[in-house]
């Protein structure tokens, strides 16, 4: 049996998967959010050393991780698209990247709002912050590049090569950060916490990942649909969509 | 080939030097951005002697950038560069030669009037060495790294600001470590493991950033 891999490669037939996807995600992340967070801030037990104030980790770590891994996945499509120089893919790249920022911000925020009771300060440049910091700004960088470019093919490009030399600099400038800090201040902040954590928090944590994740994977596909009609409303499928779409209204 | 590069690099060093009020730019930039700090945080000789390396340092990365706009905007306006790209020598090396007369020509001035504004600095005479070493190993990465952004902005819209938000990031490792190895040889641990760190970064930059910007060229011209 042979699996047509490109079936969903063009914008056509991806367009209608992707509205399913994107219903069903967001409602899975909505039920882990709302589960998530209901054991991370009523169930899971206090801190001993840090008392409530940790609970915030509950949407840090998560935002964090996905802060991070949809870098990863913002240069894996856009690999893909340099590669087979599908269209599709240029768009899933350039949908991620507000997402992705968002999260970067999100962990930024909280991890401050985290550092003031924890540290006392609102911010140190501690290896951690620094690097996702610059992370924010080539995710920033990305998007005002593909917002530069009026041609769509050449924005999908130029991203796309922006975005393979960044995931190239990443650990690069992680571990350039992580040395500079050690060499300037010593071991003063240590992010890394209570050595074992309470199963409940560990739970809620994952469950709050996933639905971070889910979230993710829901916004993208919306957003990679909005981009889709927009580049492609001169075919005749999405005047299709469009006209259905106006009759449904009225 | 090496024949097609010496020829890229010769006509872009004679382009320098019919123009170089360009060049005097970038290093007039340097020496007064450098100028610039003590005014800002205060005289104090201990404090200038600390931050000496990482002023020039942040001067040198700004000077640089501000020179990339010019990189391959010329060749692009006039068709050169599309001349280049049908022509038999690969494009990554053609880059290549570009970048290092590029450097020569931008890079090359500040690794060489630095000692001067670390005098300025009252940096110690033995850490002199380390930063100006420091300078000639980072600059050329910085170059390198610059040409991808140069490329991938080429004949944009506000490119110049656009191409410092896309290279700045990417020139943090070198200002870490281009800016520690005068910092670690202050404090008597030696700056030998940030230059080879900074050799490295060369190394690794020279081999693969020519080969990135020649494919944003090729997205930037088709």
């Amino acid at each position: 049996m042979s699996v047509n891999w490109f079936k969903y490669s063009s914008p056509q037939t991806f367009f209608p998967l992707a509205g399913k996807l994107a219903l069903g995600f967001g409602a899975l992340a909505l039920v882990a959010c709302a589960i998530g967070l209901y054991l991370g801030f009523f169930v899971a037990p206090t801190d001993a050393q840090q008392g409530e104030s940790y609970r915030i980790i509950f949407i840090h770590v998560p935002a964090a991780w996905m802060s991070m891994f949809l870098y990863v996945v913002m240069a894996f499509w856009a690999g893909l698209g340099l590669a087979f120089n599908t269209r599709l893919s240029g768009m899933m790249a350039s949908a991620i990247a507000p997402t992705g920022a968002l999260f970067t911000f999100i962990a930024l925020w909280t991890g401050s709002f985290w550092g003031k009771p924890t540290w006392g300060t609102w911010w140190v440049w501690d290896a951690r912050l620094t690097s996702e910091l610059i992370l924010l700004f080539l995710y920033f960088g990305f998007m005002a590049l593909q917002a530069a470019i009026d041609d769509p093919r050449r924005a999908d490009k130029a991203g796309a090569l922006l975005a393979l030399v960044g995931v190239v600099n990443v650990p690069i400038i992680y571990f350039s950060v992580k040395w500079w800090n050690t060499l300037h201040q010593g071991a003063s902040v240590s992010l890394t916490k209570s050595p074992t954590m309470a199963t409940t928090m560990l739970t809620a944590m994952l469950i709050m990942t996933f639905g971070f994740w889910f979230y993710g994977i829901a916004a993208v596909l919306l957003r990679a649909r909005c981009i889709m009609l927009e580049r492609e409303r001169g075919s005749d499928w999405a005047a299709q969509y469009a006209r259905g779409y106006a009759r449904t209204a009225a | 080939m090496i024949a097609a590069l010496r020829c890229v690099i010769f006509r872009d060093l004679l382009l320098a030097a019919r123009r170089n009020s360009d060049v005097l730019t970038v290093m007039l930039f340097f020496v007064i951005v450098v100028s610039l700090f003590p005014l800002g945080i205060g005289p104090e000789p201990k404090l200038l002697r600390t931050v000496a390396p990482g002023v020039l340092w942040v001067a040198a990365l700004l000077a640089s950038m501000l020179a990339l706009n010019r990189m391959f905007a010329a060749d692009h306006a006039d068709g050169t560069l599309e001349q280049m790209m049908l022509g038999a020598t690969p494009l990554g090396l053609v880059v290549a030669a570009k970048v290092f007369a590029h450097w020569l020509v931008t890079g090359l001035p500040l690794v060489l009037i630095s000692p001067v504004l670390a005098i300025q600095f009252d940096l110690p005479r033995e850490l002199f060495g380390v930063l100006v070493l420091s300078l000639a190993l980072g600059t050329p990465v910085l170059s390198l790294i610059g040409a991808i952004g140069a490329a991938l902005t080429l004949g944009l819209r506000g490119a110049g600001a656009l191409l410092s938000l896309l290279v700045l990031p990417l020139y943090v490792p070198v200002l870490i470590i281009g800016a520690g190895a005068a910092d670690a040889a202050a404090s008597g641990l030696g700056g030998n493991a940030q230059l080879l760190l900074l050799g490295a970064m060369l190394i690794f930059a020279g081999a693969f950033a020519p080969w990135a910007a020649a494919a944003a060229l090729r997205i930037s011209v088709e």
